[in-house]
């Protein structure tokens, strides 16, 4: 089962050190598992904790948010707030029972290309080693039912069809 | 004088404390009776469940709803209420968010079960009894229980919700204004609000709240309320007690605030987001332990600061933990 499963991994990424590093990343040929959606933001302060909150509840296994080194933000302090609501948020995350592997900030540079491969890779195969997140698991099982009970609604108009026509 | 409409009130998982707030209408009660009649309030009136699946569909005007829905009772009800009535309103924290019964979703139905029927202290129950859903005795009555859910829901996710009332519970004022809108309805014949207003303001309570505060906002220290001598003008948040104002939704005067009672979030988010938890958290962790120089703070220090923040799950989703993106707790692999 974990060679087959494939996570569904959440990257935020800022628009001005983490997307161009992963730009770089891309244009350098670093090998990435292909596990995870990079989303941009304009910088990781943008990031709210709306976001990932929802990202987890949609079926993600796995969220990372990437900015700029601390001292080194596009908007002087965008990086300093993230970080701040970061480790609140990993406190609010196991209170929901997440395991705290699936929750991660990093920071790249746009000159760390080599860098957000290894983070990806790293994070991928920790996520990977998890497995499905529970709201994952959740989340598929009740747009499972939801389809049964579609299907079972769509039934009687068959099934009332069907003696009409044999009559 | 045009016909009357009728008003039914029901509770699903609720203290009753919302049937109060109708009470709470004091004199206007005379005003709403005058343009409305009451023809189902079980706590209210000598009234059976029969007696509203006898109605026709939609032949009440409005329905309010307050509690959570907790059991499969409390659903069934909420559905019976949506075929009775042509408006149903969430009236009250519980119905609009889950309310504190919602925190009941940090936990199972099993791990309540054995805590309330088996481990606490002042329990005797050695052959392990609980509750069951049916039973039949040695002389083959059979009886029911609703069944108790795993997990709390808000009223809107069981049943399509015309309006939210919010609040624990809905103060006079708020009871006022909805009297308006709906008299104004039946005399006037003005519309109604469009469908999913929440009844109340769109702003912060820090945009009601009358207490002195710094232009920006900064907290050094937390404190719970009973272990500081607070100054009584001054915003608590400054002051070091968390009060939950700056993510959650006015439109009650600030009643709390005014009488010295830090805000708890009964009125859920604001209109401009979805998670009332989240707008605290960046919040929170935006002003709590702010330093002149962010760059000095290392990492390790800023999740040591962070962690005096206890409970942070239940202290900001106290009202609305159900609408929550998470909406409860999960077990995750170890």
């Amino acid at each position: 089962m974990s060679e087959e499963f494939k996570p569904k991994i959440i990257v935020f990424c800022c628009n001005w050190c983490s997307y161009a590093g992963a730009d770089l990343a891309g244009v350098s040929r670093f090998q990435i598992k292909p596990h995870f959606r990079v989303v941009r933001t304009l910088c990781s302060a943008r990031v709210d904790p709306e976001f990932i909150l929802h990202a987890f509840k949609k079926g993600a296994d796995g969220v990372m948010v990437l900015g700029c080194h601390p001292g080194d933000c596009h908007y002087i302090g965008g990086n300093f707030r993230t970080r701040r609501r970061v480790a609140l948020l990993k406190i609010m995350l196991k209170q929901f029972g997440l395991h705290a592997d699936r929750f991660r900030l990093e920071w790249v540079s746009a000159s760390e290309g080599e860098k957000f491969a290894k983070v990806v890779n790293e994070f991928v195969g920790r996520v990977t080693a998890l497995g499905a997140s529970p709201f994952r698991t959740q989340a598929e099982e009740k747009k499972k039912k939801a389809d049964a009970a579609a299907a079972a609604a769509a039934q009687p108009a068959i099934a009332g069809a069907a003696p009409a026509a044999h009559r | 004088m045009p016909e009357k409409i009728t008003i039914a009130l029901k509770r699903g998982a609720s203290c009753v404390g919302c049937d109060i707030a109708v009470v709470n209408f004091n004199e206007e009660l005379f005003t709403l009776l005058s343009i409305a009649d009451l023809v189902f309030s079980p706590t209210l009136m000598d009234v059976k469940y029969a007696d509203l699946r006898a109605m026709p569909d939609k032949s009440i005007t409005i329905g309010f709803y307050h509690g959570a829905v907790r059991n499969s009772d409390n659903e069934e009800f909420a559905k019976v209420m949506r075929d009775k009535c042509q408006i149903l309103i969430a009236y009250g924290a519980c119905a609009h968010m889950g309310g504190i019964p919602g925190l009941a979703n940090v936990t199972t139905k099993q791990a309540i079960f054995d805590k309330v029927y088996k481990t606490t202290l002042s329990t005797i129950n050695p052959e392990g009894i609980v509750p069951l859903e049916e039973y039949t005795d040695a002389q083959g009555h059979a009886m029911t229980l609703p069944k108790f859910y795993d997990e709390v829901f808000s009223l809107d996710d069981i049943v399509d919700v015309d309006y939210y009332v919010p609040a624990c519970p809905p103060t006079p004022n708020m009871n006022l204004t909805i009297l308006k809108v709906v008299k104004d309805f039946v005399t006037e014949g003005k519309p109604l609000p469009p469908k999913g207003t929440v009844i109340a303001s769109e702003k912060t309570l820090c945009d009601e709240c009358k207490r002195k505060r710094a232009t920006k906002a900064s907290m050094d220290t937390i404190h719970r309320l009973q272990e500081i001598e607070f100054d009584q003008e001054k915003c608590f948040l400054e002051q070091g007690i968390v009060c939950l104002g700056l993510a959650t939704r006015a439109g009650c005067d600030a009643v709390c605030t005014a009488t010295n009672m830090p805000c708890r979030g009964c009125m859920g988010p604001t209109a401009a987001v979805t998670e009332q938890g989240a707008s605290m958290l960046s919040a929170l962790a935006s002003v709590y332990g702010l330093t002149s120089n962010e760059a000095d703070m290392s990492e390790e220090q800023i999740d040591k600061l962070m962690s005096q923040i206890l409970d942070p799950l239940g202290c900001f989703y106290r009202f609305s933990l159900p609408k929550s993106q998470l909406g409860h707790v999960v077990k995750d692999v170890e």
